[in-house]
């Protein structure tokens, strides 16, 4: 009698540990949410009333206390889009040898820790590279040109990881298939696996334009100037860029108080691009999964 | 010719240490390492120019500590709730929540520090300034937060199954299965995925950049402005022409930043890999 009373007491003990660890720990893991939520409420109360066609569309004024950020973003369009475009051929190289050709081996493991060292290299060390190599030592100067070739390095091993992640879902039976129809490997790649996959890299592309959409340290000394009137006429020109443009508006403004606004529209428009391409990746990623046959 | 492109991210590699080391080794020209590795910062002060760097590489282990304490707790129960606790709907939203979390800029969190973080530090504390260590640390803890939670959350998620089941059919609770079964499995797996978000914080520059202060101070305070290896660098190039001492000793601060965050990104894939063959072979 006096056994059960212990053995249930016990029991309750351990339940309410249970539900104690389950709340807390749910708790905890809700910080997340928060902070997210703060910062979308704070620059979206703070910024949304800059917004308005002329934000988008004209150039700043009166030492960038009035007017748009459009040079900033035709800035950031091009060194994004460059860096992808220069990126992505030798992403998807990489990957297709990797998963299709290499049959393994200590190649493959070099280059496995290769891509995951150049993953963990702080982005102002691309900045340092982009400055001795592409600015100084190839006399490209300070120009859209050093910056989306800084960028794509940097994006690099995050193209090189997804798209290796897209062949590898692709199941081997396409491959055996194609192969058994006596197709040869290279054939069987590009008609059979690279279609099937074609979802998943372009959703790791969109990744990788984000993510260079939004660096600032590699290209604060490589490609971007602090005001421009005028766009950039090649690629050997300066441009402005939106990430550095809420850089130095936030730091070095003489004019703080009035542009306070113009500041937070500016933050506003680089985390809702970042934001929609990241969530339209996810999204298509989740359908595609869904939607696939295999 | 796909060898070659395979092997573009072990050129770039190659190309980073190269040109880094090129640029930092005739640092020595103008400063012996002793001074390198000093407690004074003043380039710029013509009559006894000073190159030390450890003021900066104090505030760099300031911040990554002021980090991490916050950052990894945080990042290991929202690991857990995630792996082991929430329903599917909730897991999803948790997951996609945490991805966006990452994915904003760091110019963006740094915007943020300094506009709504730092004065409401400022006044809460009584200080002068909020651009502060704390400041950074707070900041640097939210964005590694992201990297620790997913990557602890797969290495939870890689604890085989029949071991939760061998446990529960022992009359465990789900509390203790978790705690005494789960996470010892995936122990080398979470100690990979903190020492990967605290290389993260080592290596972030913008967010600091914009709320630390920058000043060059050797301190032990989170009350005080401080400078790190990554905002020092970036604070000063711009305007320091190359081929002089002060340059030099720029690039020389990178190859500092590049060793620690190198060393630890090997020894975070060391102990992610030990986790993957510990579970084959059991």
């Amino acid at each position: 009698m006096n056994n059960m009373l212990i053995e249930d007491r016990k029991g309750k003990h351990r339940k309410a540990k249970q539900v104690t660890a389950v709340a807390i720990l749910g708790f905890l893991s809700s910080v997340s949410f928060l902070v997210l939520g703060a910062i979308l409420y704070f620059l979206i109360r703070n910024g949304a009333s800059a917004f308005s066609w002329e934000f988008l569309t004209e150039f700043p004024r009166r030492m960038m206390t009035e007017g748009g950020i459009f040079p900033a973003i035709i800035g950031s369009i091009y060194l994004t889009a460059g860096a992808v475009l220069v990126a992505l051929p030798f992403a998807l190289g990489a990957a297709i040898w990797l998963t299709e050709y290499s049959g393994g081996g200590w190649w493959v493991r070099a280059i496995r820790i290769g891509v995951n060292t150049l993953a963990g290299v702080p982005s102002i060390v691309f900045g340092l590279l982009g400055l001795a190599l592409f600015v100084i030592t190839f006399g490209f100067g300070v120009s859209i040109l050093s910056g989306a070739l800084t960028l794509a390095i940097l994006i690099l091993p995050i193209m090189i990881r997804s798209a290796e992640e897209a062949l590898n879902a692709v199941p081997r039976s396409f491959r055996e298939g194609a192969l058994a129809l006596g197709a040869s490997r290279w054939h069987t790649v590009h008609t059979v696996v690279l279609p099937s996959a074609l979802p998943g890299i372009l959703t790791g592309t969109v990744l990788s334009l984000s993510r260079a959409m939004g660096e600032t340290a590699p290209i604060m000394f490589t490609a971007v100037a602090y005001s421009m009137l005028r766009l950039p006429n090649s690629p050997m020109d300066k441009c402005m860029a939106l990430p550095y443009h809420i850089f130095v508006m936030a730091t070095e403004s003489p004019s703080y108080g009035e542009t306070r606004n113009l500041q937070f529209g500016a933050a506003l428009m680089l985390l809702a691009l970042v934001l929609v391409l990241n969530l339209f990746a996810i999204v298509w990623r989740t359908i595609s999964r869904r939607r696939k046959a295999w | 010719m796909f060898l070659f492109l395979a092997s573009v991210s072990l050129i770039a590699l190659a190309f980073i240490l190269y040109f880094i080391l090129r640029e930092a080794v005739p640092v020595f020209r103008g400063a012996t390492i002793q001074e390198l590795l000093g407690p004074k910062w003043r380039p710029t002060y013509e009559a006894a120019p000073r190159y030390g760097i450890l003021p900066m590489i104090g505030g760099t282990l300031l911040v990554t500590i002021g980090s991490m304490a916050l950052a990894i707790p945080l990042g290991l129960a929202a690991a857990t709730f995630i792996a082991e606790m929430a329903p599917g709907w909730l897991k999803d939203i948790a997951k996609t929540a945490l991805e966006l979390l990452a994915s904003i800029p760091s110019v963006v969190y740094g915007f943020f520090g300094l506009m709504i973080l730092s004065p409401y530090i400022r006044d809460s504390l009584g200080l002068l300034t909020g651009q502060t260590a704390l400041t950074a640390s707070l900041l640097l803890a939210v964005m590694a937060l992201p990297t620790i939670a997913s990557l602890a959350e797969d290495a939870l998620t890689a604890v085989p199954r029949s071991y939760r089941e061998a446990s529960a059919a022992m009359g465990a609770t789900h509390w203790e299965t978790t705690w005494r079964v789960t996470i010892p499995s995936a122990f080398s797996g979470l100690i990979g995925a903190v020492i990967l978000g605290m290389g993260r914080s080592v290596g972030e520059t913008m967010a600091v950049l914009m709320v630390a202060g920058n000043s060059p101070q050797l301190t032990f305070s989170f009350l005080k402005s401080i400078r790190t290896l990554t905002s020092g660098i970036a604070l000063d190039i711009a305007e320091t022409p190359s081929g002089t001492t002060h340059f030099h000793a720029l690039f020389f601060m990178g190859v500092v930043l590049l060793v620690i965050t190198l060393a630890m990104n090997w020894i975070a894939e060391w102990f992610r890999g030990r986790l993957a063959k510990g579970h084959l072979k059991r």
